[in-house]
C-alpha cells in the first residue's frame, strides 16, 4: 500500500458530511477513527471501502483513483484490496460459517478446493475451526464477529476496515475480539477502525478524530 | 486464450454457488415459492391438456377418414328447372371418366314400414346401385347384394340393417321374407352389417335402415333423377383431377348456370375440420397462456418482494466484492429456477391430465412432444423475462443504501 490522499466534501443534498478531510495511511498502520455518531464516520468508512464515491476530491488507493472507476470496477477492488467488518456481523443466515467466509471468494472466482481450503485455514485462525457448520443462529455474537473476521481475511485484503467490531459485544468477548485484531495487526495488515469508544480507539496505533466532519489527527497513542 | 478459459471456469464455479444460493432461498420460503410457482403450473398444464386432447382429436378424426377411404367424393345436384337431376346415362358417362372407378347413387325416402302388425315411422330408406355393394362386400353379412337386374326391373328388393331385422324379423330368418314399406311388399334379400367405425361415416352418408334399388326409390319417390350421388375414384391422388373433370361435364349438362351441383370432396371435409381443430387449439392455447402471463406476473412480484426483504443481504455481498452482474444474475436464476419447477411440474400434470382426457374421450392417447417444448420453453422464458426487472433493480441497490438498514 503505497498511500492514501484523501480531501473531499459529501454534498447530501445541502447537508455536508464530511468536510474537506484530509488522510495519509500507510500500509500495515493500524489506525483508529473515533467520532460520536452523526460524524460522518461510516461515511469516511464507506468512502474508504470502496463502496461510495466521494462527491469531489481526491481518493487514491494504491496509486489508482476511485474516483474514476465505475461500479463494476469498483466491486473488483472491494473484492480484491478491502476486508470489511460490521457492527452486526452481517452472516448469511441460510449459510454455514464455512460457506460465509467462502462467499467473497466464491464472488472473486477462487476454485472450489482452494476456497475451501482457504476457508478453513481462516477459521482456524480465528479459533472457530470446531464450529465450521454452524448456522449463524447457532453463534454466539462474538463467535458471528469471529466469522465476520475471518470473512474479511480470507480474500488476504490489503485494507480491513471494521466498523465498531465490538458495538454489539459484552466486555469479554469485545476484548477477545480487539486482542484478534491486535495480532491481526502485528501479522502486517493495514487496519482501519471506525468507534465512538474512546478506549477501543486507545488499542489502535494511530488515532484520527473525527467531530461533524471534520477530522483532526490525535497524535500518535501508546498502547 | 488461457485467461479465456480461467474466466469461464471462474463463471462457472459462480454460477453453480448461485444455483445452490438460489436453491437454498426457495427452500426457505417453502409456502410462498410454491404459491408463486401455481401461476405457471396452471398455466403449463392447461396449454399441454388443451394442445394434446385437440390434436388427438383432430388425428383421431383424420384416422376414420383415412378408414373411411379418402378416395371417393359426393356430387349434390340442385339441378334447373329443365333439367332437376342425373339420369342414368348421366351416371354412365360420369363412370367412363379417368381415374373413376364407379358411382353410386343415393335416392333416400323416409317411410313407414309395417310387417306382421309391426308399425315403423321415419325408417331411411336408400336407393342404391349394384356398384354400391360390389366397391365393398363387407356391407353385406348375409344374403345377396342388388344386382344389375334388380335396377333394371325396379325389383321390390331389399336389404336390412341388423337394427331392422330384430324390430321386424325377431327370431325368424329375414331373407326370403316380405315386409311393407310405404304399402308395397318388398322381399327381404339380405342383411346390412353394422359398419364399424359408426360416428363420423354415419354422420356424412347418414346411416340407412333399408336399402333398396335406386330406380325403385325413384318411382316410389316420384321422380326420373339423382339428386345425390357418391363418385368412387381409384386413389386419393386423383381427386383434384376428377373433381375438374365432374365440373367440366357437370357445367355442360346444367347449361353452366350457377349453383346447380356441389361436389364434396373427402380431402376438402378433412381439411375444412383439421384446419377447424387447429384453429381451436390455437385459440384454447392462447387463453391458456393468459394464465402463464398471470403466473409471470406472480413471480415478478415475489421477486420484487424478496428483493425488498434481502436487501441488507445484497448490500452485504456488495460489500465482500459481490458485482453487480453477479447479484442479478443470482436473482435471475432464482426467478428462472421458480418458474423452470412450475413449468416442469405443469409439464407432468399436463401429461397425467390430458391422458385422463383421452381416455375419457375414447381417444387414442399420445405424447404431443411441441406442446411440452412450447410449455418449458415458455416457462423459462416467463421466467427470465419476469424477473429480469427485480433482478436489475437488486444489482443497481446502492450497497450503503442497504447497510444502513443492519
Amino acid at each position: 500500500m503505497r498511500n492514501i490522499v484523501k480531501q473531499y466534501p459529501v454534498g447530501d443534498e445541502v447537508m455536508t458530511v464530511l468536510k474537506g478531510i484530509d488522510l495519509t495511511i500507510d500500509r500495515g498502520e493500524y489506525l483508529s477513527v473515533l467520532g460520536p455518531s452523526g460524524s460522518g464516520k461510516s461515511t469516511l468508512m464507506n468512502i474508504i471501502g470502496c463502496l461510495d464515491q466521494p462527491t469531489s476530491g481526491e481518493y487514491i488507493l494504491h496509486g489508482q483513483r476511485v474516483g474514476d472507476l465505475d461500479e463494476q470496477e469498483l466491486a473488483r477492488i472491494r473484492s480484491r484490496e478491502v476486508g470489511f467488518i460490521f457492527q452486526n456481523s452481517q452472516m448469511l443466515p441460510l449459510l454455514d460459517a464455512q460457506k460465509n467466509v467462502e462467499l467473497p471468494l466464491i464472488y472473486a472466482g477462487v476454485r472450489p478446493k482452494e476456497r475451501r481450503e482457504r476457508a478453513e485455514e481462516m477459521l482456524e485462525r480465528v479459533g472457530l475451526a470446531d464450529r465450521r457448520h454452524h448456522r449463524p443462529n447457532q453463534l454466539s455474537g462474538g463467535q458471528q464477529q469471529r466469522v465476520a473476521i475471518a470473512r474479511a481475511l480470507v480474500t488476504r485484503p490489503s485494507l480491513l476496515l471494521a466498523d465498531e467490531p465490538t458495538g454489539a459485544l459484552d466486555q469479554k468477548m469485545g476484548r477477545q475480539i480487539m486482542e484478534l485484531f491486535q495480532k491481526i495487526s502485528d501479522e502486517g495488515h493495514t487496519i482501519i477502525m471506525i468507534t465512538h469508544d474512546l478506549n477501543i480507539a486507545k488499542q489502535a496505533r494511530r488515532v484520527v478524530h473525527i467531530i461533524d466532519g471534520s477530522l483532526t489527527e490525535g497524535g500518535e497513542m501508546q498502547p | 486464450m488461457r485467461n479465456l478459459f480461467a474466466n469461464i471456469s471462474k463463471k462457472s464455479f459462480m454460477f453453480v454457488e448461485s444455483v445452490s444460493m438460489s436453491v437454498a432461498n426457495i427452500m426457505k420460503n417453502r409456502l410462498r415459492s410454491f404459491l408463486t410457482i401455481l401461476g405457471i403450473m396452471i398455466g403449463v398444464t392447461a396449454v399441454i391438456a388443451l394442445v394434446t386432447t385437440v390434436s388427438g382429436v383432430s388425428n383421431s378424426i383424420s384416422d376414420s377418414f383415412t378408414s373411411m377411404g379418402a378416395g371417393s367424393m359426393t356430387v349434390s345436384i340442385t339441378g334447373t328447372d329443365l333439367k332437376s337431376g342425373l339420369d342414368s346415362e348421366d351416371m354412365e358417362e360420369i363412370t367412363q371418366l379417368d381415374h373413376v372407378e364407379g358411382v353410386t347413387p343415393s335416392v333416400s325416402l323416409s317411410a313407414r314400414v309395417s310387417r306382421n302388425g309391426v308399425n315403423e315411422t321415419g325408417v331411411s330408406v336408400s336407393g342404391k346401385n349394384d356398384y354400391y355393394f360390389e366397391n365393398d362386400e363387407s356391407v353385406i353379412e348375409r344374403g345377396r347384394a342388388i344386382n344389375p337386374l334388380d335396377i333394371e326391373d325396379q325389383n321390390r328388393v331389399c336389404l336390412i340393417s341388423e337394427e331392422m331385422m330384430e324390430t321386424f324379423f325377431y327370431g325368424v330368418d329375414p331373407v326370403g321374407e316380405t315386409l311393407y314399406i310405404e304399402g308395397r311388399s318388398f322381399t327381404a334379400i339380405g342383411v346390412l352389417s353394422d359398419s364399424e367405425d359408426s360416428s363420423i361415416s354415419s354422420m356424412l352418408s347418414g346411416s340407412n335402415d333399408i336399402m333398396i334399388p335406386y330406380t325403385t326409390a325413384l318411382k316410389m319417390n316420384n321422380v326420373s333423377t339423382v339428386s345425390m350421388l357418391t363418385v368412387y375414384i381409384d386413389s386419393a391422388e386423383s381427386s383434384a383431377i376428377v373433381e375438374s373433370e365432374l365440373e367440366e361435364m357437370l357445367d355442360a349438362l346444367f347449361n353452366y348456370e350457377d349453383d346447380t351441383y356441389t361436389i364434396t370432396t373427402m380431402e376438402g371435409i378433412e381439411d375444412t375440420m383439421s384446419s377447424m381443430l387447429s384453429m381451436m387449439s390455437a385459440l384454447l392455447g392462447g387463453i391458456a397462456s393468459i394464465a402463464l402471463v398471470v403466473g409471470g406476473i406472480g413471480i415478478m412480484n415475489m421477486m420484487l418482494t424478496s428483493v425488498t426483504e434481502r436487501t441488507v443481504e445484497i448490500g452485504l455481498k456488495k460489500a465482500i466484492g459481490a458485482e453487480p452482474g453477479q447479484i442479478q444474475l443470482q436473482f435471475l436464476i432464482e426467478s428462472f429456477l421458480l418458474s423452470m419447477i412450475g413449468g416442469i411440474a405443469g409439464v407432468i400434470l399436463g401429461i397425467v391430465l390430458s391422458a385422463v382426457l383421452c381416455s375419457a374421450l375414447g381417444i387414442t392417447f399420445s405424447l404431443n412432444y411441441g406442446a411440452i417444448i412450447l410449455g418449458v420453453s415458455f416457462s423459462a422464458a416467463v421466467g427470465i423475462i419476469f424477473g429480469w426487472s427485480p433482478a436489475r433493480k437488486a444489482s443497481r441497490l446502492s450497497p450503503i443504501e442497504a447497510l444502513r438498514r443492519i
